[in-house]
């Protein structure tokens, strides 16, 4: 029975009746106490470890809104505008122009074998280069012998070189699809928008299951980008878990030196709701101290820049006809009956505000006829979310997860286009969550935007769209506020706060180890914070040997 | 070879979709289905019907199959066409919020695929009921929009003056739109997919449940415009469904039609002419419609 006991600069412990304290000691891999050493000793022999010295230690931070699929991607090329950090701790700087996107995939393809072997970019984002229109032409100047392609940002557009048309035979006249616009020479300009026109090429430009979904190799990448964010625990948010993929999540995550604990989700898709209910409830006892299971995710709507989310009168700011629905409204109701009855908890993706109140007055008839007092079902997104929404959705009593990086990588957009100014103002409307009493976390949905807990408080805090302004400066919340979201905040919409969240005795020793301290560097620079490392279940992680 | 027709058949939840399909797969009257559903989730296909299960694919008596299309659907379309044998019809199953035109525009895509038909079922218990709904009333109506031919399923469980009201609502909301009941799940595949063209297997025996229904075989002398006979046909308010081929000019031409739209290709080989052409009983007038060549060809006499 060993007990290490870490001494650090300061420690940020997230229990209030000790907010701060200099030691922490840890005894198989949880927290023995917090306090002096002197207070510490009492509990017997110990190993003082004083490597964390100059540091700040906060609870390990938690992402309740990401997926896994964020370490599949890095086996393509980045392309994205912002600079961005792989696992491997590279910072892949933004490109700027389609000249440099194409100079980038050149770069690429001059590694490949073959004269037809596939190329892949991804993280594209024409919004910040004036809308520009990628074609196949500019993809033709990569390689006219192997298919090329470009994954937008959003995950919802696709571009591919003339080669990458052909062999999905869409290089064809007379196409005849909203999702394939035509150039003047009346043959596809290489764009390709909406599932289900993205995958016939996409198949041929390596836009395959590893891409779409996780293996050994992005799971465990995945967990590196998780230590040099200092994250601890993750979700998973929407998993098609089946038995073959499950045991491949008990493989990697059992390893010795896995570190984090994953919590995944099943997603709604290719199950009956009494079929999705059952199977998430029967994962539950299989759940393992770095993999958690028996949550469903259900997804009710699309997305607000894509205009396939549901939103309410008066509808989109430019006209655009109402969004999709993703799941017919019987059938949510039906999962929420079935899943509060078994005990097993939901999240629900709403982007728009028809689809929140839809989730809101599903929840309360299915409270009605299935009561629980504590079923914490929460709302993911929940971007549009009205004060009464909020109101409301306290009283149920479910939680939400913001998507405050979302406010800054498309708030302009969404002012200017979308939703139009006024409603632009509440998005991700974490100053109201709070203060009407909802439990809230923010999150990044890596990898549409990236991983960072610090950043994702950063956005919170500050409410910076891309562009420079403050939106919203209401519905900012403060450095401890986002604090509080991006550990206790998230454990307690996981109904993990009993075990992670915080640094106190008897939870998991689980902490993010940082360079400075979160609380006194000026609000704009939280996400400029380095990140040494992570302790997980109280093993030492450092960013720069994982 | 001629394009394989593919017919999408959408609707909300309830609507009977299933309930259709298997009585489709049970009365095929010859024809091959290759059903593709969104996901195997909720098994669209009744246990007594079902020959084996593999990898994905159901095979199902009669020589159908059926099978998931997940996130994929022009993948698992492209299979389906480039199988041996290959089906006489493929349909597609939508989710109950899923928009048919869509699923449609995605079908002719594909190189040797017809999109046939749009099939939107509503059902006559619940279809004003969901219309009305503030979650659900503009995918209803965009999904009804979106109809070659509305079924209106469950006929037989409301009285006839439901069954007035709401058809009158179903015409007022869509003039012009065919408009099928649909009692106890039960149509003819002929009605709802179209005949096998001559020559074909040779259908089963009819089925007596299907007695509303009545077909008659146009068989025009000589040359006659496929198209223009096409749109006559679909004119009719009697015709529903109506397929086979005519002689044109260029050749043989088979000529599809489905509610009020019609669809012409050219025809290799040698065929016997005949259209098959299905509607309701009292609705169907053979008279009329046997007179339809001649209209057509005064017709075209007279520009």
């Amino acid at each position: 029975m060993k007990t290490t006991i870490y001494s650090a600069r300061k420690i940020i412990t997230m229990n209030p009746n000790r907010p701060e304290t200099s030691h922490v000691a840890v005894r198989d891999g949880r927290i023995l106490g917090t306090g002096t050493l002197d207070e510490l000793a009492g509990w017997g022999p110990y190993d003082l470890d004083e490597r964390f010295a100059d540091k700040v230690l906060m609870p390990g931070l938690i992402e309740g809104h990401a997926h896994s699929m964020e370490g599949a991607l890095w086996s393509f090329t980045y392309v994205g505008w912002f600079d961005r950090m792989d696992p491997d701790g590279k910072v892949w700087d933004g490109v700027k122009s389609v000249d440099d996107v194409v100079a980038r995939l050149k770069e690429a393809e001059a590694a490949l074998g073959g004269e037809d072997e596939p190329l892949l970019g991804w993280g594209l984002d024409p919004i910040y280069m004036d809308n520009v229109r990628m074609t196949r032409a500019d993809l033709d100047r990569v390689s006219e012998t192997r298919p090329v392609g470009v994954m937008h940002a959003s995950g919802h557009i696709l571009n591919v070189n003339t080669r990458g048309l052909e062999l999905a035979g869409l290089l064809k006249p007379g196409q005849n699809h909203p999702g394939i616009p035509v150039g003047d020479d009346g043959l596809p300009t290489g764009e390709l928008k909406s599932p289900e026109v993205m995958m016939p090429a996409g198949k041929h430009v390596g836009l395959d299951r590893s891409f779409l979904s996780s293996d050994p190799g992005a799971l465990r990448n995945y967990a590196r980008l998780c230590v040099r964010s200092g994250v601890t625990t993750s979700s998973d948010l929407g998993q098609q878990l089946d038995d073959d993929l499950l045991k491949m999540f008990l493989d990697v995550t059992g390893a010795e030196d896995y570190p984090v604990c994953m919590v995944a989700f099943r997603i709604n898709f290719g199950l009956s709701p009494k079929e999705l209910v059952d199977y998430a409830a029967s994962l539950r006892e299989q759940s393992t101290d770095r993999l958690e299971l028996g949550r469903i995710k259900v997804i009710a709507d699309g997305s607000i820049q894509g205009f396939s989310a549901r939103i309410r009168w008066p509808g989109y700011y430019n006209g655009a006809e109402n969004g999709l629905w993703y799941i017919a409204p019987d059938q949510l109701a039906e999962i929420y009956e079935r899943a509060l009855a078994a005990g097993v908890q939901v999240h629900t993706h709403t982007n728009g505000d028809e689809a929140t109140q839809l989730a809101i007055e599903t929840m309360e008839t299915a409270l009605r006829k299935a009561p629980d007092a504590d079923h914490r079902f929460t709302l993911q997104h929940c971007q549009l979310a009205s004060a009464a929404q909020f109101r409301k959705m306290a009283r149920l009593g479910m939680c939400v997860n913001l998507f405050a990086n979302h406010h800054f990588f498309w708030g302009d957009e969404h002012y200017n286009l979308t939703v139009g100014p006024e409603r632009a103002l509440r998005m991700n409307a974490c100053n109201t969550a709070l203060s009407e009493g909802v439990p809230m976390t923010i999150h990044s949905d890596a990898p549409v935007t990236p991983l960072g807990p610090l950043f994702t408080a950063w956005a919170a805090v500050n409410r910076r769209t891309a562009s420079g302004r403050i939106q919203g400066a209401h519905e900012c919340i403060s450095v401890e506020q986002a604090l509080h979201a991006i550990t206790i905040g998230a454990a307690v919409t996981m109904k993990m706060d009993d075990v992670i969240g915080s640094i106190e005795v008897g939870k998991r020793a689980d902490f993010a180890v940082l360079e400075e301290d979160p609380t006194q560097v000026a609000p704009e620079a939280l996400k400029d914070i380095s990140v040494w490392g992570t302790v997980q279940g109280g093993r030492i992680f450092e960013a720069a040997t994982i | 070879m001629m394009d394989l027709p593919v017919s999408v058949i959408a609707g909300y939840l309830g609507a009977g979709k299933t309930t259709l399909v298997n009585h489709l797969l049970r009365h095929n009257e010859g024809q091959r289905l290759a059903v593709l559903v969104n996901e195997f989730g909720e098994l669209p296909i009744d246990a007594d019907l079902i020959e084996s299960a593999d990898d994905g694919l159901i095979s199902i008596a009669g020589g159908c199959v059926c099978c998931a299309f997940g996130s994929d659907l022009i993948g698992a379309l492209t299979d389906i066409r480039n199988m041996s044998p290959r089906p006489d019809h493929v349909l597609i199953e939508a989710s109950g919020v899923a928009l048919p035109a869509s699923i449609a525009a995605s079908v002719r895509l594909i190189d040797g695929l017809r999109s046939d038909a749009v099939l939107v079922l509503a059902d006559a218990e619940q279809i004003r009921r969901n219309a009305r709904n503030t979650y659900l009333a503009d995918t209803i109506e965009r999904q009804l929009s979106q109809a070659d031919m509305l079924l209106l399923t469950k006929a037989d469980l409301v009285s006839k003056q439901q069954l007035d009201e709401v058809r009158d609502w179903l015409k007022g909301n869509h003039p012009g739109k065919r408009i099928l009941p649909v009692v106890s799940g039960q149509i003819p595949i002929s009605a709802a997919l179209g005949a096998l063209p001559f020559p074909a297997r040779q259908p089963s025996a009819a089925d007596t449940a299907h007695s509303r229904f009545e077909s008659i075989v146009l068989r025009p002398d000589g040359i006659v415009d496929a198209d223009a006979l096409g749109v006559a046909l679909a004119n009719d308010p009697g015709v529903d469904r109506a397929k086979g081929f005519v002689a044109g000019d260029e050749g043989m031409v088979l000529l599809h039609v489905v509610g009020n739209r019609h669809n012409t290709e050219a025809a290799s080989g040698d065929h016997e002419v005949g259209v098959i052409c299905i509607g309701l009983k009292d609705q169907l007038d053979p008279a009329r419609i046997r007179g339809l060549p001649d209209a057509v060809r005064a017709g075209r006499a007279a520009e």
